[in-house]
């Protein structure tokens, strides 16, 4: 039969997308490998987007007077949501990447948060399996779409402090129960065809409405320190949803691609808490402004400061260096800068690394991305696992805009907030130079012994301002190799 | 082809374990872009917004389906072009070194070209 046709293609690129997206991911193994994998992924997306329309063969009898409308507006939808994506994708700035992996994810949860509310709307999901799946797919996804867009506000500074209210667990309990209670008055009343004190159309938007609330209220609490594992959990959560949605199209390919990346995001927001140390419900149930006033020991020793040339001819000399680079360095621009000055060192002879903690930048991963973009090749560029015992048989360690990472209580002082983190040993090095605005606290308020330790020197001033200056002083003494 | 429930388990069995395993080989340096690619993975959510618009029959639905459409092209899309944008970026040494070096001032963004290299 040629019914049978498009519906035999659509299936086929369904395993074929299946397949090219979890291959796209399992090549991201390898920096060498990654730009080929998402592209392999790209079109594979590209061709289940063409084939999808094949589904107009197959559309059902009331919707068939409408197709030529439908289809206009799938072309409209796609042309508007994908090519504005895709431009503020291609000039977002590096810096700004993390509010912008949550808006991405944002949208995946409303997409599937809109497509639970069709089959509700034309009551087509029937059973309460079906029914149940479709709720909580739409739960998901609501929760998804409010708190990425909140986690968005956050980060891009539209909000700027994390609004806390007394109860406000109980307000969020209750707005929880709402949602749930709607949930299921739905389910009971599509079973039983008893008439609904609400129109069933109020209901259904009643349970969007208190599940966009939740996502709201729960996200609203949580401080700019604890983003990355927010949008990592909401990234989890559209997964998820998708998955459960892809349930109750029968459409395989959503299940396994939402199902394949709720499970990379639980994994990822694991590994993400463990590198802060903090627990996941720890970030979504308390605060993290309430535990980091607390009163600091006495410190030894004092703050040394000392002139950004004559750090930057020390490290000329020096037979290994490693940096240390933190979000300072990216909020100061400093990055080219950076490279500029270590591509001096290395010609010169210098063995030259950089040290990246897992929770440097605002999402994990990001100051890597953010030195690749300054052309800092990425075999230069090691993880806390693979250099932590380097560091006590270094010359000279370098940290700029960097500062609990580095932070020796993490080790030692049980009543630091971060004890148990795990950090860079930079304070093991014979020498430390710290490049600093001033004489502040790090992102989490706390005092930082390593800057006060004997064998520690500040550099005080703007990132770039410092790197020009040491990149000036090494010049200057006429030995430069990289002429 | 319907997937009832306990086939439907253990598909999402499956996939949650591949997820997992592939995602626990992505080195540290990788997970900005392993965060916006699987973004960018659950953005094959369009294609349910597409069966789900083509199939909408009254006015509320077909706003509805566009806007599952809409959101969902944007998270394919842009999940797509910030992670390729962002894996061009790593390069090996030796690829770049020479030319930047001489580059007097060095603040000229160079721009990203994805490595050739295998």
């Amino acid at each position: 039969m040629l019914t049978m046709l498009p519906s035999l293609v659509i299936d086929a690129v369904g395993i074929a997308v299946a397949f090219l997206l979890m291959f796209g991911l399992w090549r991201m193994s390898s920096p060498v490998t990654a730009p080929n994998g998402i592209k392999v992924a790209g079109v594979g997306m590209a061709a289940a987007v063409i084939a999808s329309f094949l589904y107009l063969f197959d559309v059902s009898a009331a919707a068939k007077p409408h197709l030529p409308i439908n289809i206009g507006l799938a072309l409209v939808a796609l042309a508007i949501g994908g090519g504005l994506s895709w431009w503020g994708g291609r000039k977002v700035a590096m810096t700004a990447m993390p509010q912008m992996v949550a808006l991405y994810n944002g949208m995946g949860g409303g997409a599937a948060g809109a497509i639970a509310a069709m089959e509700l709307f034309g009551s087509r999901a029937h059973g309460i399996t079906q029914l149940g799946v479709t709720l909580l797919g739409a739960l998901i996804g609501a929760v998804s779409l409010s708190g990425s867009l909140i986690a968005w506000a956050k980060l891009q500074g539209v909000l700027k402090k994390p609004l806390r209210i007394k109860g406000q667990q109980i307000i969020n309990a209750v707005v929880m129960l709402f949602t749930l209670v709607a949930g299921l008055y739905i389910i009971f009343i599509e079973q039983n065809g008893s008439v609904p004190i609400l129109p069933m159309q109020g209901l259904i938007w009643l349970f969007f409405g208190c599940a966009m609330l939740f996502g709201i209220l729960m996200t609203l609490p949580i401080g700019g320190a604890d983003m990355p594992v927010v949008i990592s959990i909401y990234n989890a959560f559209t997964g998820l949803a998708v998955g459960l949605e892809g349930f109750v199209l029968q459409t395989p390919a959503l299940m396994i691609a939402g199902m394949l990346v709720g499970a990379a995001g639980i994994l990822l927001t694991l590994l993400m808490a463990k590198a802060m140390n903090r627990s996941v419900s720890n970030v979504l149930f308390t605060n993290f402004g309430d535990v980091a006033k607390q009163k600091q020991g006495a410190i030894k020793g004092s703050l040394k400061p000392t002139a950004a040339g004559d750090a930057g001819i020390a490290m000329r000399y020096a037979s290994s260096v490693i940096v240390v680079p933190g979000y300072g360095l990216a909020a100061a621009q400093g990055q080219q800068k950076l490279y500029e000055f270590v591509k001096l060192l290395i010609a010169a002879g210098v063995k030259v690394r950089f040290a990246v903690h897992p929770v440097a930048g605002r999402i994990p991963g990001q100051m890597d991305v953010l030195l690749a973009e300054a052309g800092v090749p990425y075999d230069l560029i090691f993880q806390l696992e693979d250099i932590n015992e380097d560091f006590s048989n270094t010359d000279i360690v370098l940290v700029i805009g960097a500062n609990d990472v580095v932070n020796p209580s993490a080790r030692t002082d049980k009543t630091s907030p971060i004890f148990g983190m795990p950090i860079l040993n930079a304070d093991k090095a014979k020498q430390v130079y710290v490049v600093k605005r001033g004489e502040g606290k790090g992102y989490a308020g706390i005092v930082n012994p390593l800057f006060y330790a004997d064998n520690c020197n500040m550099v005080y001033g703007d990132a770039q301002a410092v790197m020009a200056m040491m990149i000036e002083a090494v010049r200057g003494l006429g030995l430069s190799a990289a002429a | 082809m319907t997937i009832d429930g306990f086939v439907a388990i253990y598909i999402f069995m499956l996939a949650a374990f591949a997820g997992w395993v592939i995602i626990g080989r992505v080195p540290a340096i990788l997970h900005t872009p392993l965060m916006s690619g699987s973004n960018f993975v659950h953005g094959i959510v369009v294609i349910g917004g597409l069966y789900a618009l083509l199939n909408a029959s009254t006015v509320l639905e077909q706003c509805i389906g566009f806007v599952a459409v809409l959101l969902g092209a944007g998270n394919a899309a842009g999940g797509y072009a910030v992670t390729d944008r962002m894996l061009a970026m790593f390069q090996a040494s030796g690829h770049s070194g020479a030319h930047a070096s001489a580059h007097k001032g060095g603040s000229h963004h160079r721009k990203s070209k994805p490595p050739q290299k295998g």
